[in-house]
């Protein structure tokens, strides 16, 4: 299965078989580790002795803040190797990674301005997290929105490849701006030097949910990104001589 | 070389007067705007006024940022600086210099006479001023890039201020903020110094990422 060695992967004619051998697999596992963790979350798991039941919309609400800050890591990773190597797979994988970033931006708002009317009182409250999500949400705006008016393909992706690397030295500054200026949201309770401070009743679903997340986001990624090579690659002879799936 | 470009900037800015005193006077309005539009009570313009200074003055900077390199560019001066022996980082940060002189400057310094009209003391002028006479070139370093990356795309203007306004959110937030934390009590200390830390690391990084950018839309 794992025929073509690693540097070979770079390429979109050895790529985009193997994206397609891996992609039933992934999709399966994502769904399994969904439907186990929302099962386990949504039924199983104990309710909050503070939050009642509502707290369960947690189990949507941290992968997906989770995800939409990793996403934006994988994006200026490809940006990066794009600039620096010229790759086209990395630059195709910056474009991809995008939309599916503001995606789950928009969910992480969504969901926490609904967790937020029951717990807060309020539907939007200008605090530190949501502020600096609410930013993110522009920054990959944006770089969509860059990448849209740039016909050229090369100059788009190096466009936005530039402007996405900008972004990463901001987002920390962002973060913690927004930090100092105002904060009502909780502070992390899972990644903290003493180890989670929630209920392993609590955590192993949240856990399921972040894993099924992750391979949810690489599954969707594989499927964009043979698209792309599909769009970009029309004229390449590997693909004409390729039998159409 | 550097010094030329310098000269030709000022000139340049000194022949159209107008791509100074459009911004001021954008600045101005937009500021006595706020007044007019959330009531004119002693109490609420005095809470609102550093802010609202400080977004009237990241708007008047969205306003020049397009047409830092578009005259450039039309005349063919901008391949010429590109092809030029003199580094390309230090000739951006040349003309951005003198970009700022000429607009983020006059607007740094009318802002305490805007200020006055919220109801801010002498102290809290004093407080704002200086917080924008560090911000404003941090203002002015963010928007080259996103200026020269938006170089010659249809419908520039609109994408610039979607991608800059972003970027523009700590100096913002710490602009403003010198002048409440001292209207509290607490001192602007930490967020002027954090606003000058921020200019040090844009005049850093900017020009460089300007330099890179132009390199893109020029290619």
């Amino acid at each position: 299965m794992f025929g073509p060695t690693l540097d070979r992967l770079a390429v979109p004619k050895f790529f985009y078989p193997f994206a397609g051998r891996l992609l039933p697999w992934l999709g399966w596992l994502a769904a399994g580790l969904l439907g186990l963790g929302a099962w386990w979350g949504l039924a199983v798991a104990p309710a909050d002795y503070q939050q009642g039941d509502s707290y369960r919309i947690m189990f949507i609400h941290v992968p997906a803040a989770w995800l939409s800050m990793f996403t934006y890591m994988v994006m200026a990773g490809g940006a990066f190797v794009f600039l620096v190597w010229r790759m086209k797979l990395a630059d195709m994988l910056a474009k991809c990674c995008a939309p599916l970033g503001a995606s789950f931006t928009l969910l992480t708002l969504v969901t926490g301005s609904l967790w937020g009317k029951p717990m807060w009182g309020t539907w939007w409250a200008w605090d530190a997290r949501l502020t600096s999500e609410l930013v993110l949400l522009f920054l990959y705006l944006g770089l969509i929105a860059l990448r849209g008016a740039i016909d050229e393909p090369q100059r788009a992706g190096r466009a936005t490849a530039l402007l996405a690397l900008v972004g990463v030295v901001n987002i920390p500054i962002i973060h913690f701006s927004v930090e100092w200026w105002n904060t009502l949201h909780q502070p992390a309770s899972l990644t903290r030097m003493d180890g989670p401070a929630i209920h392993p009743a609590m955590l192993t679903p949240l856990l399921l949910m972040i894993g099924g997340f992750m391979v949810y986001f690489v599954a969707v990624l594989l499927q964009r990104l043979r698209c792309e090579i599909l769009e970009r690659e029309q004229q390449a002879r590997w693909l004409t001589e390729l039998d159409a799936p | 070389m550097i010094g030329q470009v310098f000269r030709r900037e000022l000139l340049l800015a000194w022949r159209r007067p107008g791509d100074t005193l459009l911004p001021l006077s954008f600045f101005v309005i937009v500021g006595s705007l706020f007044p007019l539009g959330v009531g004119a009570e002693p109490q609420l313009l005095h809470a609102i006024g550093p802010g609202v200074v400080w977004i009237a003055a990241v708007l008047a900077t969205l306003l020049g940022l397009p047409r830092l390199f578009a005259a450039d560019q039309q005349s063919g001066a901008l391949e010429q600086l590109l092809l030029s022996p003199a580094p390309l980082t230090l000739l951006v940060a040349i003309k951005v210099l003198a970009q700022w002189l000429t607009c983020g400057l006059p607007l740094a310094l009318a802002a305490p006479l805007l200020a006055l009209g919220f109801g801010l003391n002498f102290g809290e002028l004093g407080i704002l001023l200086a917080g924008l006479l560090l911000g404003t070139p941090v203002l002015y370093l963010l928007g080259a890039i996103s200026a020269a990356l938006t170089l010659g795309l249809r419908g520039g203007g609109a994408l610039l201020g979607l991608l800059v306004l972003p970027l523009y959110v700590p100096v913002l937030i710490f602009g403003s903020g010198a002048v409440q934390a001292a209207a509290q009590g607490f001192g602007p200390g930490a967020n002027l110094s954090l606003l000058a830390a921020m200019l040090a690391l844009a005049l850093v990084f900017a020009p460089w990422a300007t330099a890179a950018a132009l390199r893109i839309s020029l290619d």
